[in-house]
């Protein structure tokens, strides 16, 4: 890129470096109810000042009660959701039935891990009911620490989402408001106008966010605009 | 005469297993296998195991070969879908069991796997039977059965082959069902608790129903008669308790087991 800008003059020594890994972008998020989660992400895939593609949503349907939402090194993203299917279906396997939300959250923990000293450089979270049917989300770092919260955005404007969520639904810096329990529309309708914000500043957010509400009766998904600047 | 008999005697232990039957129609394919429980205390011995979403296999033979082969069949799915996000078309499977069972046979110091399979699976070619043998023989079948007493199976399958490519699924297992009961002695009936079924299919991923799941298809063929009609030979006294031969639905006429006679167990 540098040399373009000024190509009469300099023509130092420079020293060129390949990085294994990209910034792909996107922005996901999750909000654990009574007895349901919302995951949303945007669905846009940018490198640099560069979109890639507009239709790319970074949630992965892992079974029918859980969701991974997935932001970061797109590679890596691929990667790491082929390896969880295939590992999935060997619990299957062994121990004839599906892993649970806490079940996949610890192994994914571990599985993170092992790459400490060439990590995946991926933002999880993971999103689902768990043995109770009560909603629950979990999230990542690169490395693997992971712990549940009712709430948390990952990736590009992450920053500019979760203090929103924190003043919404954690009703931190507040006076006087009751605490009522969500019901799925409203967590929808705060999910897409916190999306609908943050592709106002953030540039790597935009296009269209993927919403799936999961239920004990299933999971439905919907698919909204976003700007596409 | 070139017969190598290790071989033999390991196709043998297929023979002594019970009994399983596997075909197919358009649409699907399915398993149905006799499970057998080596004492009253025991539980009956699983013969379905589940390889992937698309393909599922039920045994005849020694059990721990089987968990061997099916483990390695379960893998290489696992790996045609990493490698190349789609499901393991059936035959390539098949073949790559060959290949592994192959080996065995030849290599100093080991045995043939001592177990033979069904493989029931649906792909993009549409639903399979094969049969795979520890010779590493395997055939691509119509329908197949394989086991103790299985040649009982066989004919019945092969009298109503005509039948299955255009069955409906229901159909179709009340004949697996019925193939499965011609394999029974006199006094043995179909229950939930000894018959096992596998289907998969179009838009079926392969599903194993045990026990009370298949109470619902026994019922469908509870109270038609079986065709086994003569009583073996040493046994007179069996007479009194047919009622049998005659043909009510389309169990095949007076067909002495003439066939019994070999397979005693």
């Amino acid at each position: 890129m540098d040399p373009m800008l000024n190509e009469e003059s300099s023509y130092a020594p420079k020293q060129t470096y390949f990085s294994p890994y990209a910034m792909n972008g996107g922005t996901c998020l999750a909000i654990a109810g009574e007895d349901f989660v919302v995951v949303g992400s945007d669905t846009r895939l940018s490198q640099g000042f560069s979109i890639f593609t507009r239709d790319l949503p970074k949630t992965y349907k892992l079974t029918t009660s859980t969701v991974l939402g997935a932001c970061g090194f797109h590679g890596d993203v691929l990667t790491l959701t082929k390896v969880l299917n295939a590992r999935l279906k060997m619990f299957e396997h062994e121990h004839h039935k599906k892993m649970t939300t806490s079940e996949i959250a610890a192994m994914l923990s571990t599985m993170l891990y092992h790459r400490r000293f060439f990590p995946y450089y991926v933002y999880n979270l993971i999103a689902g009911l768990d043995e109770e049917g009560k909603g629950v989300v979990y999230s990542f770092d690169p490395v693997g620490s992971y712990g549940s919260d009712g709430y948390r955005a990952r990736g590009s404007a992450a920053a500019m989402l979760q203090p929103l969520l924190d003043n919404q639904i954690g009703l931190k810096n507040q006076q006087n408001v009751q605490r009522v329990s969500l019901s799925k529309e409203k967590v929808v309708n705060l999910v897409k106008d916190v999306f609908i914000s943050a592709a106002e500043r953030d540039i790597y957010t935009g296009d269209a966010v993927v919403v799936h509400v999961i239920t004990k009766d299933g999971t439905t998904t919907e698919r909204f605009p976003l700007r596409r600047d | 005469q070139g017969r190598i008999h290790q071989i033999e005697y390991a196709m043998e232990a297929v023979k002594q297993g019970s009994a399983t039957v596997g075909l197919k129609s358009k649409s699907h394919a399915i398993l149905v296998a006799l499970k057998r429980a080596s004492s009253e205390l025991a539980a009956h011995q699983k013969k379905i195991i589940p390889i992937d979403d698309h393909i599922g296999v039920s045994i005849a033979g020694l059990t721990a070969d089987a968990r061997l082969l099916s483990n390695f069949m379960r893998s290489e799915c696992l790996n045609s879908r990493y490698a190349y996000d789609s499901p393991l078309p059936v035959s390539r499977l098949v073949s790559a069991v060959g290949n592994k069972s192959q080996i065995p046979t030849q290599r100093y110091g080991r045995r043939p796997f001592g177990v033979g399979l069904l493989v029931a699976g649906y792909d993009d070619q549409g639903p399979h039977i094969y049969q795979t043998c520890p010779s590493a023989n395997y055939y691509d079948c119509k329908a197949m059965a394989i086991g103790a007493r299985s040649q009982s199976a066989r004919t019945y399958v092969e009298k109503h082959l005509d039948k299955f490519l255009e069955c409906s699924l229901d159909e179709l297992i009340k004949h697996g069902l019925r193939a499965l009961r011609e394999t029974l002695p006199q006094e043995v009936e179909l229950t939930t608790k000894n018959c096992s079924l596998g289907i998969v299919g179009k838009d079926m991923e392969f599903t194993i129903y045990d026990d009370d799941d298949v109470q619902k298809y026994l019922a469908m063929i509870e109270g038609e008669e079986r065709s086994r009609a003569a009583p073996p030979a040493d046994q007179a006294a069996m007479d009194t308790q047919e009622g049998e031969g005659q043909q009510p639905a389309d169990p095949q006429p007076a067909d002495p087991a003439v066939e019994e006679q070999g397979m005693e167990h």
